[in-house]
């Protein structure tokens, strides 16, 4: 079971699990599922300064979305700890080998350590995936009013013509980042 | 999942942390979903831009089929959630000022997920995995989140 458990799971399990989770939210206390509210509240919370966008009772209106993520942090070190985390992770061929001709080595963890950690805020390749990623990500999704979570599942899901605009922004945001942004980025990294 | 509450819960809701414990256990489960299905992986993004696997089409599809499925059921069965209230998803708003916001904050948004290769949830799995990574992803998402309400006046929506 163990063994079952701790190999990647398949699309067909994930995605109904996600719907799962919508459902069980909506069904303790009629919550919508989305996760990057959770940054508004903690901003709310922590500096609202003088913005009529965070100035609202956050206790009221997010601490259940706090409890939830705060929940998906202890998720995910319940399933590195005890489930082994789905390494080492094997990449799609041809994905491996345009990252290896950028210098990313593909795998086998689950995010690439020579941009994806702390040591690597010290590469400028690293600072601008990790800062300006992680930036773009809260600015656009409090922008579009909603994450992969929001619109992307919970939107989608409701048939809200909103969200379908949103997820093919971010798309088009994502194309172009990887074919364009992130190769230029990276080419300086290639030894 | 039987859940169909004869009546609304009193008003002025008195139970206040079981629903908080529940909302926790969740996400403790979404967490554990979003590594081991390695929806978390910036590997994983990078194949789906480049249409080289099914696997993440796959994952958000059948979330969103699964996910509609539940909404019309508990539309045609009336459901209300445990603590009292009809199970309802309110709408985002469409209209003069608030159209173009989808668009340019969704491509925004999409540079970033492309970029980070990971998303707000997949950010908070990735920190309890032990990402140090995950954790300056984070940061910068809520000072990015920060910087828009300051600028949002200020921007076309």
């Amino acid at each position: 079971m163990i063994d079952l458990l701790s190999s990647p799971w398949p699309w067909w399990i994930a995605g109904p699990a996600i719907g799962l989770t919508l459902t069980l939210l909506l069904l303790i206390g009629n919550r919508a599922f989305g996760v990057s509210s959770s940054l508004r509240h903690v901003c709310a919370a922590v500096a609202p300064g003088r913005s009529s966008l965070l100035r609202y009772d956050w206790r009221r209106a997010g601490l259940w979305n706090l409890a939830f993520v705060v929940g998906i942090a202890v998720g995910g070190l319940l399933a590195g700890q005890l489930l082994a985390g789905a390494e080492p992770l094997v990449v799609a061929e041809p994905t491996a080998e345009a990252l290896e001709a950028l210098g990313v080595e593909p795998g086998p963890g689950l995010v690439p350590p020579e941009i994806y950690s702390l040591q690597a805020l010290a590469t400028p390749q690293g600072l601008l995936v990790m800062v300006l990623g992680g930036f773009l990500v809260g600015f656009g999704a409090r922008y579009a009013g909603g994450c992969t979570s929001g619109h992307g599942v919970t939107g989608l899901a409701n048939g809200q013509l909103p969200s379908l605009v949103a997820v093919l922004g971010f798309f088009a945001g994502g194309l172009l980042a990887t074919h364009v942004l992130l190769p230029w980025l990276l080419s300086g990294s290639t030894p | 999942m039987k859940t169909r509450r004869p009546e609304p819960a009193p008003a002025g809701r008195t139970l206040r942390w079981w629903p908080l414990a529940a909302y926790f256990a969740v996400g403790v489960f979404f967490g554990i979903v979003l590594i081991q299905s390695q929806v978390v992986s910036w590997f994983r993004i990078q194949e789906m831009f480049r249409f080289q696997s099914f696997h993440l089409y796959g994952v958000l599809a059948s979330a969103v089929a699964t996910s509609a499925l539940f909404l019309r059921l508990a539309r045609a069965l009336d459901l209300r959630a445990v603590t009292g209230e009809p199970i309802s998803i309110p709408g985002k708003t469409w209209g003069p000022g608030s159209r173009r916001r989808y668009a340019i904050g969704g491509t925004l948004f999409g540079l970033g997920w492309a970029l980070a290769g990971t998303c707000p949830g997949p950010a908070y799995a990735l920190i309890g995995y032990g990402s140090g990574g995950a954790v300056v992803v984070l940061l910068s998402a809520l000072l990015g989140t920060r910087v828009y309400a300051a600028l949002a006046e200020r921007l076309p929506h």
